[in-house]
């Protein structure tokens, strides 16, 4: 274990660095100055595509070569999306998916 | 503040609170396991406040990792920030005094729910402020708890964390339902999932940014015509 003023100072790094790529395309473009057509467009579009990215991202470290070849996120997955689709309940679909998916990890795919 | 915009945004915030809770706890036990008891959840989470990056930074604060390496960590984790931040740029425009703040507190989720549009009865600035103090004190208010309650836990919380999943996915199908053109959905997560499959699990997240966004740019015209793109 390190020492209080080490781990003091890692977390004043994390901090700085992660506003520092939060405030950055704020200062790249900023308010006022003209912004290319292109730049107005990536933000109207960016998010469908972030999206998608997330929920790969989530599911990143799921291995289909070794048991249980990601078949519990896969059910989970269907059961939030037929959730969703049948009530259309943002609360109801995260929790009832996740409810599944710990049925399955703990009980079902131990 | 509008009592009305201030009920609306605690409503929108809600599947946050769910995610943020049960993380931010993930979180504040991991970290009292390492030694680190609620006080540094609390510290970590009010002034980083950047989930997987927390996650991460478990293995950097017990072992004692470099500042170095620690700053360059934060930059592969979080250099998808810079992203979102482009895609706001025109939301925030006239974001008021609290502009700082609504950079500082993009979270992944934080900015799921400000790419949804804003209810017609709520103040917009007021909204989307009062959205993101939410998450954040969710975040912190997770955190804490987990440090302090994790001892004490009464029930095996393993898979707990695919709340964070499931949110991403319902809002990318929000996001499905309510526009008619699928390309820059489509185009996110195929990238996404060949850039996983070739580069792996740590090293695919910027590549996959910088590609769709390139794609996406190069696709304008074509899908600009397509005036379901908003």
């Amino acid at each position: 274990m390190s020492g209080d003023l080490h781990v003091l100072l890692q977390i004043l790094v994390m901090a700085a660095v992660t506003a520092l790529l939060r405030f950055l395309p704020f200062w790249i473009f900023r308010d006022g100055e003209r912004r290319s057509g292109v730049i107005t467009y990536l933000g109207a579009v960016l998010p469908y595509a972030v999206m998608g990215m997330l929920v790969v991202y989530c599911l990143k470290n799921v291995s289909l070569l070794t048991a249980p070849h990601g078949i519990p996120e896969a059910i989970a997955l269907l059961a939030v999306a037929a959730l969703h689709l049948w009530r259309r309940s943002t609360l109801l679909s995260i929790f009832g998916g996740t409810a599944v998916y710990m049925l399955l990890v703990q009980v079902v795919f131990v | 503040m509008n009592a009305k915009t201030a009920r609306l945004a605690f409503r929108a915030s809600l599947p946050v609170m769910a995610g943020y809770l049960v993380l931010g706890a993930g979180f504040g036990v991991l970290l009292q396991d390492r030694g680190y008891g609620f006080f540094w959840a609390f510290l970590m989470s009010l002034s980083i406040y950047a989930g997987s990056l927390q996650y991460a930074s478990l293995d950097l604060i017990s072992g004692g990792a470099s500042l170095i390496t620690t700053a360059l960590m934060t930059l592969m984790i979080n250099a998808r920030h810079f992203f979102y931040g482009l895609s706001m740029l025109d939301r925030y425009q006239d974001a008021g005094k609290g502009k700082p703040y609504l950079i500082f507190s993009l979270t992944d989720e934080t900015y799921s729910l400000m790419c949804a549009p804003v209810p017609e009865e709520a103040d917009p600035r007021q909204f989307r402020l009062l959205v993101s103090v939410f998450d954040h004190c969710y975040w912190v208010a997770g955190s804490a708890i987990g440090g302090l309650l994790g001892p004490i836990l009464p029930f095996n919380t393993k898979g707990l964390d695919f709340a964070m999943t499931a949110l991403f996915t319902v809002i990318f199908l929000e996001q499905w339902l309510s526009s008619k053109n699928h390309v820059p959905a489509l185009i996110g997560l195929g990238i996404s999932a060949v850039c996983l499959a070739v580069l792996g699990p740590d090293r695919f997240v910027i590549p996959s940014m910088v590609l769709f966004t390139l794609t996406l740019a190069a696709l304008r015209r074509r899908l600009e015509v397509a005036e379901d793109v908003r």
